[in-house]
């Protein structure tokens, strides 16, 4: 290329090229440990529940919550898993488990299935009256469970399903549906609309459209979706508590039985494996996932 | 020819919406009236339609134990707030530096978020063992007179719950707030730099401001979290030592499935209604009503 | 002395290049537009220049002082954006004063600068709103006068009119123009718009990925563009371009495509020689009219006829090569038409087939 700078021939002294910047300037320092501080305050408990789950009873009683184990040992995972007992039952946490599996893969698909189409309907298919509801199911987002807590004891009674796990079901369905129905209304309706129009134009009905055109088109939705709803439900306490019984009662509410338990000597080795096995289906959602699991948090603050 | 009845227009999507119009209609508005007609009662084991007025609400606030579940919602409440926003804030802006591994520190500050409050209130109550957690720990180091044994003194137990909470919680405002910064456009950033503003000043008079919204929901996000404490609570204390970390919602679900006093708890949920509804409407007046104005 | 000198400028992203080993000089009180299309560097170059954006290696000088390690403040520059960039919970006044309150400008002197200010660029009514409550071009009033507020020596803008429609754009352009008039200061523009760089520039660089092709006054970059990429990006509609071979004849060196075979006598070659070669010429240098003296002529057949308003685009083919031709609309032929065209190829410009630099 033509070289057209009008060259001064001398060199100039002076600063050149990027401004030197020290690696432990003030700055870096200040931004680099507050953040090392932190995040020490954030990672101790999920440290401190490792360590202690891998230890013996006599090792914990001698002392430090922090020190690593001298001798590892996974008995209390196998007896938290196992073992431990709630009540009169003492098959461990197994039960817990499978229970919250047993919930969780039937509430998040209904919810899912049900909030979707409902999203789509309400971003395409606009009819009379349909802002109204939507806008009390979002209002009704924000009422504390503890007031409908009751009627749904009522309403589940009469149609013969309080204390089953298909009530608990349900109830996730109801309580996920203000979320999910706008995360989904707000994808659908970015979606371009010719998309929509053209389907119209070529004869496709309702249920086509949803199945050929949305569905296909809104996998990471789901995903943002199914990771919010798992999450959400294994977590669940309150309802659990409420509209199950001790057989069926999913996993958080049997671990805090078994750790809050009265009787006995308190186990703390046996009670943290508990507590992460219990915790370690969200955990590795939340590590395999990341910035889907971000996304699903930020359009679940949306709403409020 | 004649039009199709106005009511078979859209069907499928009528026939969609189903349980979105029963759970808004029978369950949200249904439930909630009904809650609070039977607050009215004087409903024990069975809800029973005998109104006896007000009695319920005199009796709920004259129990000591609903007076100390909304002062410990009041302080957990209160500094919850400020802290989650305060700290969330100034991780954000840290985060936003264009430093290295922001990912890891982000997926470290978000991790406990992941976690149910159960598992929170469990892990913090071991941690806060006053023979084995931390006060142990500072004591074994020579400093035998420390003390920090929240879970078993009545006058900071709220504050051991906050840590908790906070530890749970912050992780999700430090998200929204970091999409809050990097949704500022960069040009502003620019042109405070070209006028020579210090970087404190620039957060201040302009990219705060800028972040109202977020601040905004951040705030009804917390403050919503904020009344519905109570499987924290449950976990990590038990309401204890005696009733002193007692919140509201833990008190409704004692009356209404413990104590068979299905009125005190009909009434207690109401009061958490008025809660949120101190919080919202001021909330949907400023976000909605002020965007009519501004048109 | 030169009022910026931008000296060996690199600047690397890891192991993309964005900038490379530029070197530019403005003159005190020139209006130098980077023009070019986005991805080249201009916006890098003027973020460089601001010292919003550390170069990997090079320096930046300005008044003749080094400023390559300056922060922005010091520069002597103030800066207009794209997006407006203003302060928009302020009012309009705190936007011009805020910064000058930081440097520590005294009270007074605020006023009077922010008077003035007001006054040159029309916005004293504006002074107590919103950023919000005011119009696209106000707001672009508003942050150029947060850049005079600045009172400096040099005014950079980055593509500052791009958010503007076209009406408000030329009314904006114009008063830029009228604003350099009057303050004499060195303005670097940047723009992706050759409308804009033609009409505001003293000099225009024209700009590829990382590095200046062309430097000088529009005309000359109009008229002789250095290489085929520049003659191509300026001019709208773009410059016609036969391929084809130069060769040498008895008197002098013809241009052949085909049957075409166009005389180049009267073109003024860099380094004449033969060999495979573009010829390009502008619509407008094209004639319609049947008349004599043309040293080159041909018959053509209108194929599309595209009315503009004062200026009409005729389609036709040259040799099997598209070819457009702009006439004025009064003297418009019918689709369909035979014409005779004709051109002088001293308008034309010839670039080597391989480097595409000018022959």
């Amino acid at each position: 290329m033509a070289d057209i700078a009008l060259h001064q021939t001398e060199a100039i002294a002076g600063p050149r090229g990027p401004k030197p910047r020290a690696a432990f300037s003030r700055r870096n320092i200040f931004i680099y440990g507050t953040l090392i501080v932190v995040s020490v305050y954030y990672l101790l408990p999920l440290y401190v529940m490792v360590v202690t789950s891998l230890k013996g009873m006599p090792e914990i009683r001698l002392g430090n919550v922090f020190s690593p184990p001298v001798e590892i040992t996974f008995e209390p995972w196998v007896k938290a898993w196992a073992q431990a007992c709630t009540g009169l039952n003492c098959d461990g946490l197994s039960r817990g488990f499978w229970n919250s599996v047993r919930i969780t893969i039937p509430s998040v698909i209904l919810s899912i299935a049900i909030a979707s189409v409902n999203g789509y309907a309400l971003a395409n298919w606009r009819f009379k009256g349909a802002d109204v509801f939507f806008t009390i199911l979002i209002v009704g987002a924000f009422i504390p469970y503890q007031v409908m807590i009751y009627p749904i004891v009522i309403i589940l009674r009469e149609i013969g399903l309080y204390g089953s796990l298909a009530g608990l079901v349900i109830v996730h369905t109801i309580f996920g549906m203000p979320i999910l129905t706008l995360l989904f209304r707000n994808y659908f309706a970015a979606l371009p609309e010719e998309l929509f129009k053209a389907a119209r134009v070529d004869g496709a009905g309702f249920w086509a459209i949803y199945l050929r055109i949305m569905l296909p088109m809104s996998l990471p939705i789901f995903v943002v979706a199914m990771i919010l709803q798992v999450t959400g439900i294994w977590n669940d306490f309150l309802f659990g508590v409420v509209y199950t019984r001790p057989d069926t009662y999913p996993m958080t509410v049997q671990l805090n039985n078994i750790v809050n338990s009265v009787q006995g000597v308190k186990e703390y080795n046996v009670n943290m494996a508990a507590t992460l096995i219990t915790g370690l289906v969200p955990l590795v959602i939340y590590f395999v996932s990341g910035k889907l699991f971000v996304r699903g948090i930020a359009a679940g603050a949306v709403k409020g | 020819m004649a039009r199709p009845s106005q009511l078979f227009r859209n069907l499928n999507a009528k026939v969609a919406s189903i349980p979105m119009i029963l759970t808004a209609l029978v369950v949200f508005v249904g439930g909630t009236i009904w809650t609070i007609v039977y607050s009215f009662t004087n409903s024990r084991l069975l809800p029973r339609l005998n109104f006896v007025g007000l009695d319920q609400y005199e009796r709920l606030w004259s129990t000591p134990r609903w007076i100390i579940s909304i002062e410990n919602l009041l302080i957990y409440g209160s500094l919850s707030l400020i802290f989650s926003m305060v700290i969330g804030f100034l991780l954000a802006a840290l985060l936003d530096q264009k430093i290295r591994f922001e990912d890891t520190f982000r997926t470290i500050f978000l991790y406990p978020f992941a976690l149910s409050f159960i598992v929170t209130g469990l892990v913090w109550q071991w941690l806060l063992n006053p023979d084995f957690g931390l006060q142990g720990i500072v004591r074994s180091w020579g400093w035998e007179s420390f003390a920090f044994d929240p879970l078993y003194n009545q006058d900071i137990v709220i504050y051991g719950i906050l840590i908790a909470g906070l530890w749970q919680g912050t992780g999700l405002v430090m998200c929204l707030m970091l999409a809050g910064l990097r949704g500022i456009d960069e040009d502003v950033w620019k042109a405070a730099r070209v006028d020579g503003i210090p970087m404190w000043k620039t957060y201040v008079f302009i990219v705060i401001p800028m972040m109202r919204p977020v601040f905004v929901t951040a705030l009804v996000i917390v403050a919503s979290g904020i009344v519905r404490v109570y499987d924290l609570v449950v976990a990590q204390t038990g309401g204890g030592p005696g009733i002193a970390s007692e919140v509201p919602a833990k008190y409704v679900i004692n009356m209404m499935f413990e104590a068979q006093n299905l009125g005190q708890g009909f009434a207690a949920s109401t009061m958490m209604l008025v809660t949120i509804a101190i919080i919202l409407v001021p909330w949907a007046y400023l976000e909605f009503g002020g965007r009519n104005r501004r048109g | 002395m030169p009022s910026v000198t931008v000296r060996d400028l690199s600047l690397n992203y890891g192991a993309v290049s964005v900038l490379k080993n530029l070197n530019l000089d403005i003159e005190e009180g020139e209006f130098l537009v980077l023009l070019g299309p986005s991805g080249c560097g201009k916006s890098t170059l003027l973020n460089c220049i601001a010292g919003l954006l550390d170069a990997s290696d090079g320096q930046i000088f300005i008044k003749g002082r080094n400023v390559t390690w300056e922060e922005p403040k010091d520069r002597g520059i103030g800066m207009v954006f794209q997006s407006y960039a203003l302060y928009p919970q302020m009012s309009v006044r705190r936007n011009l004063s805020f910064g000058l309150k930081n440097a520590g400008v005294p009270k007074a002197e605020i006023e009077r600068r922010i008077e003035r200010t007001a006054e040159i660029l029309q916005i004293q009514s504006l002074l107590d709103r919103k950023p919000s409550q005011l119009s696209g071009g106000q707001r672009q009033r508003v942050a150029i006068g947060r850049a005079l507020v600045r009172d400096v020596d040099v005014f950079l803008f980055d593509e500052p009119l791009s958010n503007l429609d076209a009406k408000l754009r030329a009314e904006l352009r114009v008063e830029i123009k009228r604003l350099h008039q009057k303050l004499a200061n060195t303005m670097i523009y940047v723009t992706h718009d050759q409308i804009e760089a033609m009409t505001l520039a003293d000099r225009i660089a024209v700009m590829r990925s990382g590095m200046i092709q062309q430097l000088d006054r529009p005309q000359e970059i109009y008229r002789r563009p250095v290489n085929r990429y520049v003659a191509d990006f300026i001019g709208s509609p773009g410059m016609n371009f036969l391929d084809g071979e130069i060769v040498a004849r008895d008197e002098g060196y013809h241009f052949t495509a085909g049957d075409i075979d166009i005389p180049l006598q009267r073109y003024g070659f860099e380094s004449a020689r033969p060999g495979p070669a573009a010829f390009g010429i502008r619509p407008e240098h094209i004639s319609i009219d049947s008349g004599e003296g043309w040293p080159f002529t041909a018959k053509v057949a209108v194929e599309i006829v595209d009315p503009m308003g004062s200026d009409t685009l005729i389609w036709t083919t040259l040799g099997k090569q598209p070819l457009t031709i702009r006439v004025p609309s009064d003297r418009a032929p019918n689709a369909g038409d035979s014409i005779t065209i004709g051109f002088d190829p001293m308008n034309a410009s010839l670039f080597d087939a391989a480097s595409g630099d000018r022959i």
